[in-house]
């Protein structure tokens, strides 16, 4: 077609089927980024303006602040220009593929055909080989050759011999749209990702059941505040079910929708309560080694689905997963201290004790009264007991014990120390936690589209491993009498890794000449 | 014998390898190549030990199963790894290729990097994996990632070579960039080497020190230091690029074409970027995914490993463009390598130092 022609959607056509054009994007996005990453992202203003002004000097930091402000670069992944370079990323993929798509099909599926002796000669790769005995003789050896390589051939009967031809990976010249293709399905999950899930988070006390996570919200007037813990109370009354709150609240379910969706709240439909929450240390140390949450799923008051999450061990129920990200204490709750009493005889019990009460050993009158508790104990060079940190790294309960009301002795039991756990007599009272202390900080996630990006790494990965470790290759075999004996043109071509083809080549050369004999 | 008896030897090892290989560049000698990757070979197996006894010492230590006490969970460990991917890559080159003329290539990298351990302060001491850590999607993460940062610094050597084969005028833009790039490369070298002996003369042991890289030299506190730092790198990099064509007339005479070169160089990251691809992006985010419920962040450290991918899928679209195909695509994969510096040791060193305040915080 002349130039002048050439419509503008041919040319914008063949923009966007252009390697080049892909280039300049693959840049772009590469250099952009590099900005993202020296900015810090969704930050506060004062800390980008003293990253700039580190770079740029106090006197050019804040005005180049404004100038990328103003162009979004402190929220530059979801700015609208690094949103179209996505597109514009995609789109050029899309074509490109579309574009060749045809051609490289035509290749694919272009059955193999016989070639004359100059066009053997021409083939990439070419070797010859004289074997001893006619072409009907020696046939069988070539076959059994081509077929010891792992060709399936196709055989035709020729003037003074055969011809083997043959090819295999025809499919594998696909591995490049594989690829290309599974980029487009990555964008499309994240793309259904971010339209129709959510992230949140919830802090759920031990022995609490919430029905809601939340969301990072605009501030809130005190008007608000009380609508929205009125209507998180029938949200709590109704284990979550949005339906049954609006009924509840008497206002209409969209309304209700609405206003949760402002307020930064989002209805599970269903409660999570959290059983229990624990750190375990590595031994003698102070490195955590494991949180783990105990949870339960509440749906319509009905228990239906218990798991202890831990991190890297989510829990999930109906789409939404809930990840361990953080813990903590509750100020000011009581808590109860729960103890594993076992008398020397065996008999044992559990309690759950507060503050001053007491509990007995079975089978003896000796009594323990719990009188005081330390999330984190330790004792200084005089052997005093103190607190050394507000979070539960070694937490510990005094108690002390009396027998048939005589004083008998008193002291710490700690967690995470069985030798403290004995007492003289050998009964066994064990510290088992301090409950309801502490919350656990959930990160709570619905995305329907995370199978599509992982169905998209995974196509990425074959398509990756077909593009640059798999070929199409070809072969032929031509076989002519040639005084009694027999010589055999091999002629051989692969569209990548044409060396590792070529040790194939000569592989089937040594197994012809060990069955048949004969020489180049 | 405890791990870092073997670490020392086979830092040592490659240090000398370094030299004789340089050596055997200038003078080549038969028997000078032979000892070079003797005391590579020696090097090699001291570190495979190094890392295994390090394996059963953190084993011991964890409490926790074999798979959990990978010794891959800090820049010092994976920075072994790194350069024993790396030296067994070369010397399956070496052997593939029968050619060692790399070896004064890719001992430097192995140098710098084992130098660098030593220099910046990393702590050496075990540490059993906090929760977040024990996944066996980072492990895979960890250890592909690794692999295809060797199959990379490969490339680097090779497509550095490249240009420098392949250039033979000064004013050449492909020559202007391969000397400034080797000058930089050979400045940090010095100046970690001058880290190295302050650092041993000046600084008590048991002062723990977060970083002293280049704290002799570009950062030091007096105003002097730090010009005659930039003096000496621009004095270097002018140096280089005087005598540039010596070092190319040196590399000519090896047997090794320039089309073995891009080979080379294609090849390593032919096998690089699937498993950077697999490993570095992929298992990243699949364990960012179930450790923190987010499988894509934006945060800087995933953003330059998505910045390194596109380098490389750079590298392999440019080589279909006609004009590209050549030096331009061997500038695109030395960048490539230096994304991939950046993406493990820039990120921590410098993007966190930018970003971290006190008075803010
Ligand atoms: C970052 C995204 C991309 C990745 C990871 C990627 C990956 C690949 C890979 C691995 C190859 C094979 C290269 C080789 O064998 O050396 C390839 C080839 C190719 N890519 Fe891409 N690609 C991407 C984006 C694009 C885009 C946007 C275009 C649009 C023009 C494009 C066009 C091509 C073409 C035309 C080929 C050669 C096909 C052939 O040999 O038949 N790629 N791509």
């Amino acid at each position: 077609m002349p130039e002048e022609r050439k419509t503008v959607i041919n040319r914008i056509w063949g923009l966007f089927a252009s390697v080049k054009f892909a280039i300049v994007i693959f840049s772009l996005i590469a250099l952009t980024s590099v900005i993202g990453t020296v900015l810090e992202q969704r930050a506060e203003p004062a800390r980008n303006i003293l990253i700039l002004s580190r770079l740029f000097g106090e006197s050019l930091g804040p005005t180049i602040y404004k100038v990328f402000d103003a162009v979004g670069f402190m929220d530059m992944y979801h700015s609208w220009w690094f949103r179209a370079l996505l597109v514009f990323f995609s789109t050029n993929i899309i074509i490109c593929s579309l574009d060749r798509l045809p051609r490289i099909w035509k290749l694919v599926r272009e059955p193999i055909k016989p070639l004359t002796a100059e066009q053997i000669e021409k083939a990439g790769i070419r070797r010859e080989v004289s074997l001893k005995g006619k072409p009907e003789k020696v046939k069988e050896g070539v076959t059994a050759a081509i077929k010891a390589i792992g060709f399936h051939y196709e055989e035709m009967k020729e003037d003074r011999g055969y011809q083997f031809y043959s090819q295999k990976g025809n499919y594998t010249r696909l591995g490049v749209y594989i690829t290309h293709l599974s980029i487009i399905l990555i964008l499309i999950g994240a793309l259904v990702g971010i339209s129709f899930g959510f992230k949140g988070f919830m802090n759920i006390p031990e022995g609490r059941s919430y029905p809601v996570a939340f969301s990072p919200s605009a501030s809130l007037d005190p008007g608000e505040e009380q609508d929205r813990d009125r209507l998180l109370r029938a949200l709590e009354a109704s284990w979550g079910n949005v339906a049954k709150a609006s009924g509840l609240l008497g206002i209409k379910e969209e309304d209700l929708k609405e206003k949760l969706k402002r307020y930064g709240i989002q209805p599970l439909g269903f409660s999570v309560r959290c059983d229990d929450f624990d750190v375990e240390f590595y031994e003698n140390s102070q490195m955590p080694k494991k949180y783990t949450s105990w949870l339960t799923v509440i749906e319509d008051g009905k228990e239906v689905k218990s798991k202890a999450i831990e991190v890297n061990d989510p829990l999930t129920y109906k789409g939404v997963t809930f990840y361990q990200a953080n813990y903590g204490m509750i100020p000011n709750a009581p808590g109860w201290s729960i103890m594993k009493v076992t008398s020397a005889s065996g008999a044992s019990e559990v309690k759950r004790l507060a503050l001053g009460e007491s509990f007995t050993i079975q089978g003896t009158k000796i009594e323990g009264t719990i009188r005081d508790f330390s999330p984190a104990l330790s004792f200084d060079k005089q052997g005093r007991a103190f607190t050394f940190s507000e979070m539960m790294n070694n937490p510990a309960v005094f108690v002390e014990f009396t027998e048939a009301g005589k004083e008998k002795y008193a002291g710490w039991i700690l967690k995470r120390y069985p030798e403290t756990w004995r007492t003289p007599e050998g009964h066994t009272v064990q510290f088992i936690d301090f409950w309801g202390v502490q919350y656990t900080g959930l990160q709570v996630r619905r995305d329907p589209g995370v199978w599509i990006v992982y169905l998209g790494s995974m196509v990425m990965t074959l398509g990756l491993f077909i593009a640059f470790f798999m070929s199409h290759r070809k072969l032929w075999v031509k076989m002519v009498e040639d005084k009694g004996s027999t010589r055999v043109y091999i002629g051989a071509s692969a569209n990548k890794n044409r060396a590792a083809f070529e040790r194939k080549i000569q592989k089937m050369i040594i197994f012809l000449r060990k069955r048949q004999g004969g020489g180049e | 014998m405890d791990s870092s008896v073997f670490f020392g030897i086979s830092t040592m090892a490659y240090i000398v390898a370094m030299i004789i290989y340089i050596t055997y560049l200038a003078f080549r000698k038969g028997g000078i190549g032979v000892a070079a990757t003797t005391v590579t070979v020696i090097g090699f197996f001291s570190q495979t030990m190094a890392i295994l006894v390090r394996w059963k010492e953190f084993y011991d230590i964890s409490g926790m199963g074999i798979l959990r006490s990978v010794p891959l969970t800090n820049l010092y460990e994976s920075l072994i790894f790194f350069v024993w991917c790396l030296i067994l890559g070369y010397l399956i080159i070496e052997f593939k290729y029968k050619n060692r003329s790399f070896g004064a290539f890719v001992t430097p990298v192995a140098g710098l990097a084992l130098a660098f351990i030593d220099i910046s302060g990393v702590s050496k001491e075990i540490h059993p994996l906090i929760p977040a850590l024990q996944s066996n999607w980072l492990l895979a993460h960890v250890t592909m990632s690794f692999i295809s940062y060797a199959a990379f610094a490969l490339s680097y050597s090779t497509g550095l070579m490249y240009l420098i084969v392949k250039t033979d005028r000064r004013s050449q833009g492909a020559y202007i960039f391969w000397t400034v790039t080797l000058g930089i490369f050979i400045t940090f070298l010095f100046a970690m080497g001058l880290d190295f002996l302050t650092f041993k003369v000046t600084v008590k042991p048991e002062e723990f020190i977060k970083s002293y890289l280049f704290k002799a030299s570009f950062l030091h506190p007096s105003g002097a230091v730090k010009v005659l730092s930039w003096i000496s790198m621009a004095a270097i990099i002018f140096a280089i690029w005087r005598f540039g064509l010596i070092l190319r007339a040196v590399i000519e005479k090896f047997n090794i074409s320039a089309e073995d070169l891009d080979e080379i160089t294609y090849k390593s990251i032919a096998v690089g970027f699937p498993i950077f691809t697999l490993g570095g992006l992929i298992f990243g985010a699949i364990w960012a995914d179930q450790a923190w419920g987010t499988y894509w962040s934006w945060d800087p450290k995933e953003t330059w490993s998505l910045i390194t991918w596109f380098v490389y899928a750079f590298y392999l679209h440019g080589r279909m463009l006609r004009g590209w195909r050549g030096k331009r695509v061997a500038i695109v994969a030395v960048l490539g390598f230096m994304a991939v510096i950046f993406t493990y040791l820039g990120v921590n060193l410098l993007l966190s130092g930018l970003h971290a305040y006190g008075g803010l915080e």
